[in-house]
């Protein structure tokens, strides 16, 4: 048995995911073999064989790549896709459009965004929002999976020896090509890998308030910075602050809930949180039902005076 | 032009599901049923390329029960101007659902497919990424901007940590993300007239598709509860507790 993982990377270097489908793809027992498609991806790849549990890396590394397309990654993946019996991708927008095409490419059905290795068929998967989790047992040669990164430890990205292996380079599928990306650059951890997460919803009442009252304690706290869903729509912050169940699921140490009523929606991003905080005015929220500390307040006099206290 | 734009029908997102006691699933029963809220998006999208003019039909397509019958009724009711029901009442999983669209993609020769990017029952995310696999044809998920020029389609996606633009070769799978655009709300006579418009049944094997399932739920569980905490009196008790009893500051 041998697992392969797609990698998520920026061909410099991992995305963090990836080490958590690594870990996901240990707990399936097996050898663990990590696919790298990039350009000048070699740094991405020696990054992947440094990770403990990874026994061998395959480096596609060629101009197909260069823009991490879903279809050149998907043809790549099935190029070497025999003799793997599973196969895993993070449940991340990269992962999510490249796994399924793969699957089907390979006639097997594919399982999404597993929390729980049961055994090598079987595996849990929340479903309607995760108000109920699935059990789930595949009866394909090979399992295609696509992982929650927030429910699997990140493997460690040093102490591992795998040896790289370059292989031969899918061509351009022509179906597709890169136009232009507007990235969001911060200083601040990412959303999904932050190990404090200060989230602001409608109760901030505009963008320019968002920013004054959350920025200082964020800064403090060196903390990610997230929104509901009301606050996205609102047009507070861009969308790729989101959390819930349509934004990014998170699962920090600390989340600090600021003027989030708490949605089922928004709950379903966010309740995996080893700490909660909820600051809002309403008693009554649901959001206070899921908090492990509840300040009820004005969050304009609250946070601030948090800020300043810390 | 022609756009296609499966739809499905699910538990409307309203409604709180409930776990069913002996585990086999969730209790549906006697549930409101609505139209998936991202495949409305879908039909909506492809109802503004046709009043653009960047498409001459948009034909809906869905998989399931006889009741799906409704769910293509509000398509039509939004705007689509025909419907196909591919009726079965086989639990149908992403891969088959994928394997009959493509039959259906094979007799209609539509120019672009939108799908939503995902159903809020199973929330697999998984068709409209099959489908272009099966077609061959590219693919942009989570579409928040979608524009049309002659053979070419160029989407705006929402990837993590913003947006990506791509350029589409025509034909195409698109799936929509929640920004695409607001759903217009079905009018009284557009309901009427959609009773009227053209809607056939097709079956499965008629389209030479196994639809056996390749995955077996074993059990259905309700997820662990997260207990509510206290309440904390001030800003000095909070930080307290995050301190010295949490530990995470």
């Amino acid at each position: 048995m041998a697992n392969l993982v797609i990698a998520e990377h920026d061909h410099g270097s991992l995305k963090s995911a990836t080490l958590n489908v690594i870990s996901a793809a240990v707990a399936i027992g097996g050898d663990v073999h990590v696919l790298v498609a990039g350009t000048n991806a070699s740094a991405a790849a020696a990054a992947a064989a440094q990770v403990v549990g990874v026994s061998k890396v395959l480096l596609a590394d060629g101009p197909a790549h260069a823009r991490l397309l879903t279809e050149n990654a998907a043809a790549q993946v099935v190029a070497v896709a025999a003799g793997y019996s599973h196969i895993l991708a993070p449940a991340t927008a990269y992962g999510k459009s490249v796994a399924p095409r793969v699957a089907a490419l390979l006639d097997k059905a594919q399982i999404s965004d597993i929390i729980k290795v049961v055994d090598a068929d079987t595996f849990q998967r929340p479903i309607y929002a995760g108000n109920a989790y699935a059990t789930v047992k595949s009866s394909d040669s090979i399992k295609v999976l696509t992982v929650r990164g927030t429910a699997f430890n990140a493997a460690a990205n040093s102490g591992g020896s795998g040896a790289v292996e370059s292989i031969t380079v899918v061509n351009d599928s022509g179906l597709s090509s890169f136009v232009s990306a507007e990235i969001t650059k911060s200083e601040r951890p990412e959303l999904t890998a932050a190990k404090i997460i200060v989230s602001g919803g409608r109760g901030l009442g505009s963008g320019d308030k968002y920013r004054e009252v959350l920025t200082p304690l964020a800064d403090k706290l060196n903390a990610a910075m997230g929104a509901s869903r009301a606050a996205v729509d609102a047009g507070f912050v861009p969308n790729d602050y989101q959390v819930g169940q349509t934004g990014k699921i998170v699962a920090p140490d600390l989340y600090i809930a600021v003027g989030i009523s708490g949605a089922i929606q928004h709950l379903a991003g966010m309740k995996d949180s080893k700490v909660i905080v909820a600051i809002n005015k309403d008693p009554d929220a649901p959001i206070f039902s899921v908090a492990d500390y509840g300040l009820v307040g004005d969050l304009f006099e609250v946070v601030p005076q948090l800020a300043a206290a810390l | 032009m022609k756009i296609l734009v499966p739809v499905k029908r699910v538990v409307d997102y309203n409604v709180k599901v409930r776990v069913k006691p002996d585990n086999s699933g969730v209790d549906i029963a006697n549930v409101k049923m609505s139209m998936n809220p991202f495949c409305e998006i879908a039909i909506e999208e492809a109802v503004r390329l046709r009043e653009k003019g960047a498409a001459t039909e948009v034909v809906a397509v869905s998989a399931g029960v006889l009741q799906c019958q409704e769910t293509l009724r509000n398509a039509m009711a939004i705007g689509a101007d025909r419907a196909i029901l591919i009726e079965t009442d086989v639990e149908l999983q992403p891969l088959a659902v994928a394997k009959l669209l493509k039959a259906i993609v094979d007799k209609e020769q539509p120019g672009l497919v939108i799908l939503g990017k995902q159903a809020i029952d199973d929330d697999a995310n998984q068709t409209g990424q099959m489908l272009a696999a099966l077609l061959g044809w590219g693919q942009a998920t989570f579409a928040s901007k979608v524009e049309v020029n002659g053979n070419t389609a160029t989407v705006t996606r929402e990837v993590d940590g913003g947006l990506e633009t791509i350029s589409l070769k025509l034909p195409a799978i698109i799936t929509t993300d929640l920004r695409l655009n607001e759903p217009r709300y079905a009018t009284l006579p557009n309901i009427m007239k959609a009773k009227k418009k053209q809607l056939d049944n097709v079956k499965p094997a008629e389209l030479g598709v196994d639809v056996t399932p390749r995955l077996t739920t074993l059990k259905v569980e309700e997820p662990p509860k997260r207990q509510g905490g206290v309440k904390v009196a001030d800003v000095a008790a909070l930080i307290d507790k995050l301190k010295n009893e949490a530990k995470v500051i």
